[in-house]
């Protein structure tokens, strides 16, 4: 009964849709003002799901029908439990698993694969060039991530949220060394391709090719699709807050936690901002190359402990 | 549903369909996203794919080999959808009226396929931006 209502309520579906469409909100409106524009009223990102789920949904010819409606849920599910995980790890450190945190981060991998199948079943030509990308994307910045995981794992001594934020809490954060730092920076990218936001928006590259691989989606299904991604936006800072900046804890550490939020938006839209999209290759040479390297030299600075 | 209805109002997704328009009403459109005229205030916003679309704006006359395309394109629009006609050609094919290439005006050709189509018409050579967004809001007060 208590999982149900993690799951589903607090600090699950529910609290993390809201957080995460308000995110989005705050997304497109500073996005508006920092192209001298008024943007979108505070409930725009509600209105935008009801609106979606109000329309028909068209399902192409081609496609796997049960699959093209299922798979979007599919995301959606596997975020909301990442999501949860993470905040139970806050709630109660002593509730995790052993590995949690690695589980988390290829929980938020479940949506892009879920659209690489919508993608590919939709039988678009525009998709598919989305899908070749999508699949090289999902590649490349997945290897720095992972040795950073890695890295902040072997520094704490433990593979569970719980065990990175006690350590955090008794040492200080993993962000006031040189190697937090140089993980931070380039945990903000990943996270940045991960969301599939501006300068490694590829698979849908709005100019490009329409809307790349969300091209067929319509109704409901985007719906799922747009919620899961609001979802995927507050769940993968709120990743990177537990990872090296300390995570959350109760009374004042509430408005502490929701400034660090906010700046990590701020990072995200900036970055959003005021940088053209890269090619797929350039973006593979960019994870594979500066990404992995500094993720390398940040674990080796971690083990000279500078 | 009430309020799924009342959402739809406030977030209407467009997609420009330039259906062998002279591209004078295409320009107008792009202004609507600069900062003097915004119609992300309202939340519109354009959309690469007619399957996101709430809105099609629709200009230009209809020529013969237009006329599929533009039958496949509101096909494709998942419904309830807006067709918004804007520009004197995209009204009533303008001054290319009585030409041997075209076949008709697009609310003509629209209603053959679809008899309760939502059409809103903003007449100009251009039509200003200030009269798309009046046009755009007092359709959906119609809906």
């Amino acid at each position: 009964m208590k999982l149900v209502i993690y799951y589903l309520i607090y600090p699950g579906f529910v609290f993390a849709s809201i957080i995460g469409l308000l995110s989005t909100w705050f997304d497109r409106k500073l996005s508006a003002r920092i192209q001298w524009r008024q943007g979108p009223p505070w409930y725009q990102s509600f209105a935008d799901i009801g609106k979606l789920l109000y329309k028909e949904v068209i399902i192409p010819k081609e496609a796997n029908r049960s699959g093209f409606i299922v798979a979007p849920l599919f995301g959606l599910a596997a975020v909301t439990l990442a999501v949860t995980i993470l905040g139970v790890g806050m709630i109660n450190p002593t509730a995790g698993f052993i590995g949690d945190i690695i589980v988390v981060w290829y929980l938020f991998a479940i949506p892009a694969i879920s659209l690489i199948y919508i993608g590919s079943t939709s039988g678009n030509p525009l998709s598919s060039v989305g899908v070749s990308r999508e699949i090289k994307l999902l590649l490349s910045y997945d290897l720095p991530m992972v040795i950073l995981i890695v890295m902040v794992a072997s520094k704490v001594g433990g593979f569970t949220i719980g065990s990175i934020t006690e350590w955090q809490r008794i040492n200080g954060s993993l962000i006031g060394h040189w190697y937090g730092v140089i993980g931070f920076i380039i945990a903000i990218f990943c996270i940045q391709a991960k969301l599939g936001r501006v300068p490694f928006d590829l698979a849908e590259a709005e100019t490009e090719l329409g809307s790349g691989i969300l091209m067929e989606m319509s109704g409901a299904v985007l719906a799922a699709y747009v919620l899961s991604q609001a979802i995927a936006l507050f769940g993968l800072s709120y990743f990177l807050i537990i990872l090296f900046w300390g995570g959350v804890s109760g009374g004042i550490g509430i408005l502490w936690a929701i400034l660090k939020y906010l700046l990590i938006m701020v990072f995200l839209i900036l970055l959003k901002n005021t940088n053209p999209r890269l090619r797929i290759d350039q973006a593979m040479k960019f994870f594979w190359g500066w990404m992995t390297g500094g993720a390398i030299l940040a674990g080796i600075l971690a083990y000279l402990g500078v | 549903m009430d309020i799924l209805k009342k959402s739809f109002k406030k977030s209407i997704w467009v997609f420009h369909l330039s259906a062998a328009a002279c591209n004078n009403c295409d320009i107008e459109v792009l202004e609507l996203l600069t900062p003097r005229y915004d119609i992300e205030r309202f939340g519109m916003k354009l959309v690469g794919s007619p399957r996101h679309a709430d809105a099609l704006l629709v200009c230009g006359a209809i020529s013969a080999h237009a006329k599929p395309r533009l039958l496949e394109v509101y096909r494709q629009t998942p419904k309830p959808c807006l067709v918004v006609l804007f520009g004197s050609c995209g009204c009533s094919s303008g001054i290319f009226r009585d030409s041997y290439s075209i076949v008709g005006p697009v609310d003509k050709i629209l209603k053959e396929e679809d008899p309760d189509v939502k059409i809103v018409y903003i007449p100009g050579c251009p039509p200003k931006p200030e009269a798309m967004i009046e046009g755009i809001v007092m359709g959906l007060g119609a809906l």
